[in-house]
């Protein structure tokens, strides 16, 4: 970091001459790929997640036709697909191995490539510093190695595709000794990439903790601070506890696939009709217990950052201070503890123990607690606010029912009884996605649609917003609501025919195999996939359109917003502010009694 | 624009960004080890009886480099106490130090490594098991075609369990000598490299990621020591922060060692 003679302590600095005596023009290379801003490389983060956003969400949109027609060639795309990725695509048809594959990485690319990144990476490094009052990260040059370490590892994923035998196969979780005895590359691969991915969070982590720790403006105690920097606070924790487990367990996952260790392999494990040559004496719950040591924390990383949005956009929209502020800080400190003593929920089935059982059991249970303060904090925020419905605030506002269904289905799963019948089945499906897509990402366009004019200067398009929420609404619950009847039916995930043999078990006096009406839910569901991505088109238009022809803002502050993010200039240059901030209030004074305006500013000085 | 609290700590926290940086990043590290250690728990604890080994390792030479690594820690605060006392040769002097007693932290471990890679089990036709160091090879020896012989320093036991505990009285008592096996007598040879047991598998991994954290502790201490100059003039106050936190990562390296040394070598 160059020292610069320039003081932003300095008021009264015209925007130019403040840009101009600051900074020798940089070039295009260091201003918008090695660029050290905060807000650049958030914007890098936003434009990347989203590309693997869509990207995962195309393999979805495959492997639906695969699941709807089984055995029939892939419209428009077979052909291609054949040329690309060879054998396993044969006669433009996705085989088992390729639909394992798309399967194992529509779950990496949309955890570890785009939520997280978008979440974190994008939102947390744009907003966090300007909510705080600071100039930028405190650590400039590692937030760009964070961002330059996700993007090889994104790189790694995709070309982990075109090498023989394709990629990883054995599902996001990599289950060993599935995923060790698979005998191509691909999981290879994707432990390299995993380990760039969580050098890429780690980096994120320490600097985010940092950031909020030290550069809180003066004035800006912890609980002045917004709601959505208290969020990324916990997230940053999680990332930085959570991931290291899963990078030892990643290292030893490598270990047996290159060097031939048994850390995973148990002593007699036969491959294909033969003993494996392997020493034994390995542990295959030993993965799975470092894969959920983090897997469940991950969960979190998902969905706190999207509270915290979701926090943000429904105090400005309903210009009424957040209901329960206090509660939903110490929730969220609460849910971050609690998530690292809930991972064996995930594996009632693997045969741990009653015992362990139970435990897990009970943390579960425990943990619905402060997810419930949170969301009927959010719920209560409405009553009695005078809630303006623009684009930003409906995704804000769905989300919360969105994310209801999913956390209420999940309470099931999280007791041993019903998670024997319903484990691995499509309602396992349902239940995190309603969690994360039509939740975590409902939040994320939210978000992007209320940010958007702080980083562009211009508004979105209201119309094609509203287009693409309420078509996203529908079609996200047509495609996820069957999943639960599905899933309770006994539909097994990761079929690659949608389960179309199965439903041929017809055995007397017993029950059946699927019936046809569950069955035709497979057309229906993907029918409404396909739907759901032309109903992001709207949103693709509108932003790129809108980055050049959207309506122009008239002011900093277009939401009329109380946080200090909305206290900047329109872009925030480097440096983010024109005068250093201090802060006399809370985040969300809005509609103050005895007020001229309904809005606060965090640093507006009290009147004497 | 200058990033506030760089080099002077803020006052309601007392520390200077990158102080809090490191112990951030070190917490992340106790996880990453953290779960290293419990892997070795569970494999340890899931082993079939008898078969988790005892005595492989070679406790002089580890409590040697174990020793190596704690004067190394002490030479790293003598570094910083220079830097605060602001004598730049007593810092030089005590950091390159550091270097040497890294690289031959680094030495050592390299020949122990050697050494399990020269050691052999072989499974012999007759059921019994020769196990020693490979002394020398016959030209022709090839175990496929089962010609030619292999020659170790090592001794002959009827079971495998009998090779697992090398601490108990009978191992220590047991005589080794150069024993020639020829091919033809050979089922199975392998050496004591990771794949030959869990046990040796984490016992790699293990010090094989501290090897990395020292190898990386060590370049950036090299490279401090080498640009040392510039810095000391322009800004000694920072530099001697680098100092204290480059310092703290290497006190954690050590006390990695500290709990792998007794785990792997004694235990």
């Amino acid at each position: 970091m160059q020292p610069t003679t320039h003081a932003t302590a300095q008021p009264g600095n015209s925007e130019a001459a403040h840009a101009h005596s600051a900074h020798h023009e940089p070039g295009f290379l260091s201003k918008y790929v090695f660029s050290t801003d905060h807000k650049v490389i958030g914007i890098q983060y936003g434009i990347t997640g989203l590309a693997f956003l869509f990207f995962g969400f195309c393999l979805m949109m495959m492997m639906r036709w695969q699941i709807a027609y089984p055995g029939k060639a892939l419209p428009v795309v077979g052909h291609l697909l054949e040329k690309m990725l060879g054998d396993v695509a044969a006669k433009g048809m996705i085989s088992p191995d390729l639909y394992n594959s798309f399967g194992a990485m529509h779950g990496t690319i949309m955890v570890f490539l785009a939520v997280v990144p978008l979440v974190f990476g994008a939102f947390g490094n744009y907003v966090v510093p300007l909510q705080i009052g600071a100039v930028d990260m405190a650590f400039p040059r590692v937030n760009m190695a964070s961002y330059q370490a996700y993007f090889i590892g994104g790189i790694i994923m995709l070309v982990s595709f075109f090498i023989p035998g394709g990629a990883a196969q054995a599902g996001w979780t990599s289950y060993s000794p599935l995923a060790s005895i698979i005998p191509t590359d691909g999981q290879t691969f994707w432990l390299v990439g995993m380990v760039f991915l969580i050098t890429s969070s780690l980096l994120g982590a320490v600097n985010f903790i940092v950031t909020i720790i030290q550069l809180r403006a003066p004035g800006m105690t912890w609980m002045r601070l917004p709601f959505f920097c208290w969020s990324q606070f916990v997230t940053a924790f999680l990332l930085l506890l959570a991931f290291p487990p899963l990078e030892a367990a990643g290292v030893m996952q490598l270990m047996d696939k290159v060097f031939h260790t048994s850390f995973f392999l148990p002593t007699g494990l036969a491959v294909g009709g033969a003993y494996a040559n392997i020493s034994g004496g390995g542990s295959p719950l030993l993965w799975q217990h470092l894969f959920w040591f983090l897997g469940h924390p991950e969960v979190y990383v998902l969905i706190l950052p999207a509270m915290g949005i979701v926090a943000e956009i429904i105090a400005n929209n309903t210009r009424k201070p957040l209901w329960g502020y206090k509660s939903l800080v110490y929730s969220v400190l609460i849910l971050g503890f609690l998530s690292f003593i809930v991972w064996a929920h995930h594996m009632y089935m693997t045969g741990m123990g009653t015992h362990i059982a139970t435990f897990f059991q009970t943390t579960t249970m425990i943990i619905s607690i402060p997810s419930v303060v949170i969301l009927t904090c959010l719920f209560l925020s409405l009553w009695g606010g005078s809630i303006r419905f623009n684009t930003p605030m409906l995704f804000a506002l769905a989300f919360l029912p969105m994310f209801g269904i999913g956390g209420l289905t999940g309470l099931p799963l999280g007791l041993n009884f019903p998670d024997l019948h319903l484990h691995d089945t499509y309602y396992v499906i349902a239940h995190f996605h309603y969690v994360v897509a039509p939740g975590t990402i409902f939040a994320l366009f939210a978000g992007v649609y209320f940010w958007f004019p702080k980083a562009t200067g211009r508004m979105m398009n209201e119309f094609w917003g509203r287009v693409h929420f309420w078509l996203s609404l529908v079609f996200m619950n047509a495609i996820f609501q069957p999943m639960f009847a599905q899933g309770m039916a006994g539909m097994l995930r990761r079929m690659s025919d949608g389960g179309a043999n199965y439903s041929l078990a017809k055995v007397p006096d017993a029950i059946g195999g699927l019936s046809d009406s569950i069955m035709y839910c497979n057309t229906t569901i993907s029918i409404a996939a396909w739907c759901l991505g032309l109903a992001q088109l709207p949103f693709i238009f509108n932003f790129f359109w809108s980055i050049k022809n959207g309506k122009k803002v008239t002011s900093d502050n277009p939401w009329q917003a109380t946080t200090l993010d909305w206290q900047t200039p329109t872009p925030p240059p480097h440096g983010n502010f024109t005068r250093p901030m201090e802060v006399f209030r809370g985040p969300y004074e809005y509609s103050v009694p005895g007020h001229a305006a309904d809005f606060t500013p965090q640093n507006e000085p009290p009147s004497k | 624009m200058e990033i506030p609290y760089a080099v002077q700590p803020r006052r309601d926290t007392g520390l200077y960004n990158a102080k809090l940086g490191i112990w951030l990043f070190l917490a992340s590290e106790v996880m990453l080890f953290g779960a290293l250690f419990s892997a070795y728990i569970l494999l340890r604890v899931g082993a079939a009886p008898g078969m988790w080994p005892h005595g492989w390792l070679n406790v002089p030479i580890g409590m040697a480099n174990t020793f190596v690594l704690i004067c190394s820690s002490i030479t790293t605060v003598l570094a910083w106490v220079a830097c605060k006392d602001r004598n730049y040769n007593k810092f030089k002097f005590f950091h390159a130090l550091t270097l040497v007693l890294a690289l031959t932290f680094v030495g050592i471990k390299s020949y122990e490594y050697y050494t399990k890679f020269t050691h052999y089990e072989i499974t012999l036709t007759n059921g019994k098991f020769a196990d020693g160091h490979v002394v020398a090879k016959s030209k022709d020896f090839d175990l496929i075609k089962k010609t030619g012989s292999v020659t170790l320093h090592g001794h002959i036991v009827e079971k495998r369990e009998e090779l697992m505990d090398m601490h108990s009285a009978e191992a220590r008592h047991e005589k080794h000598e150069e024993l020639t096996v020829p091919a033809a007598e050979i089922t199975r040879m392998e050496n004591y490299g990771p794949w030959h047991h869990t046990y040796l598998a984490i016992y790699f991994t293990l010090t094989a990621l501290h090897a990395l954290h020292v190898i990386g502790g060590a370049l950036v201490i090299g490279y401090m020591w080498v640009t040392a100059g510039k810095m000391w003039k322009t800004d000694p106050e920072r530099f001697t922060n680098r100092i204290e936190v480059s310092g703290l990562f290497w006190h954690f390296v050590d006390l990695v060692w500290i709990f792998l040394f007794p785990v792997l070598y004694l235990l």
